[in-house]
């Protein structure tokens, strides 16, 4: 064994981590998703923390969200009503999700299909929402990502910044129920289990967990 | 404690979680709806940000069902991102302080709305600024 950390061998490196022991009791791929979702929340962390620089050292006024993305139906607009019920759509598609994990380990494949469809179906609109808030700032009100009729300049850089991320994540997670469903489905985790499901809820409930702390504030606050 | 077997739990408790997470987000909305404002907004916005928060990694993502290991492997290292918080924070106050004191800017400018800025096709008549 001295020898080899002598000659400078690799395989020191792969004795050393190779010893017979697992520091964690759970499928490898389910580590993997959560050290991927803890980098995760370093971005998401880091992107609310510039936001949270920005927005002190401004000297410009903070544009009035609630009034920004208020939303008329006809009669006087109501306040933040958009954003709430994007909210909503998210909290469901958790809430669904969750349900397809349990029926994943009960091994009901038809229910935990649907749930998924359902989540990602969810998810989807959620997405469409948001094109719709987008090209309604963007259009017809005028913001831009270096300029904004309100306020504060870096009020437009911080919500296409934030939104925009959020909104991939929700996107690519839409991608990624759609295809996990189709593959429990057809059977494919017949033999393996359907630990899959449960990973792939983690990281749809990450993205909905992101959306509590964007909506307190980024839109509320 | 289950990890090996998979995290099955009764149904009863996912229920449960929703239904609170739509009471709490409805609580979170209504502070905006009914215009609280200040530290109270501050204090109920961020206690429903927190419950909420809470009950999804707990619940929903199994935290509370995981071996220590785990847990403090996820918990932990976020952790630091306070400091860096804290510091940008105080950061942010030092500089608007800055510009307040020798750039000349208003600390009491107001934003503008966009009934501001459209005329508004509602209240036109009633108020005009």
């Amino acid at each position: 064994m001295s020898e080899a950390a002598i000659s400078g061998s690799n395989s020191t490196l792969v004795d050393d981590w190779s010893a017979d022991k697992q520091a964690y009791h759970v499928p490898w791929g389910k580590a993997m998703m959560w050290i991927f979702l803890v980098s995760d929340t370093f971005i998401f962390t880091c992107f609310l923390t510039g936001y949270l620089h920005v927005r002190l050292s401004t000297t410009e006024p903070w544009p009035l969200q609630s009034e920004i993305f208020a939303l008329s139906f006809g009669g006087d607009p109501i306040p933040l009503i958009l954003i709430a019920l994007m909210t909503f759509i998210l909290i469901t598609s958790s809430g669904t999700m969750a349900l397809a994990v349990n029926f994943g380990y009960r091994r009901d494949k038809v229910k935990t299909f649907w749930f998924m469809v359902a989540t990602a179906a969810l998810g989807a609109s959620f997405v469409g929402m948001q094109v719709f808030e987008w090209s309604k700032l963007i259009l017809e009100e005028g913001v831009r990502p270096w300029t904004n009729p309100f306020g504060a300049t870096q009020f437009g850089s911080v919500f296409f910044m934030i939104t925009g991320f959020h909104g991939l994540h929700v996107t690519v997670g839409v991608i990624y129920l759609l295809t996990v469903a189709f593959k429990v489905k057809n059977g494919h985790y017949d033999k393996k289990g359907y630990e899959i499901v449960e990973i792939a809820g983690l990281y749809w409930h990450f993205v909905d967990l992101v959306w509590v702390f964007i909506f307190a504030f980024f839109y509320l606050l | 404690m289950s990890s090996e077997a998979g995290q099955q739990h009764p149904l009863g408790i996912y229920y449960k979680i929703w239904i609170l997470l739509f009471v709490l987000s409805s609580f979170s909305y209504a502070v905006d709806f009914f215009n609280v404002q200040g530290g109270m907004r501050w204090g109920l916005v961020l206690l429903f940000m927190c419950l909420k928060a809470g009950f999804i990694v707990a619940i929903f993502m199994h935290v509370v069902w995981e071996r220590m290991a785990l847990v403090l492997t996820i918990l932990g290292p976020p952790l630091v991102l306070l400091l860096l918080i804290g510091l940008m924070s105080v950061e942010g106050y030092y500089i608007s302080d800055a510009r307040y004191q020798y750039m000349g800017h208003d600390p009491n400018a107001v934003a503008l709305t966009p009934s501001d800025l459209h005329g508004g096709e509602h209240g036109e008549e009633e108020e005009a600024h």
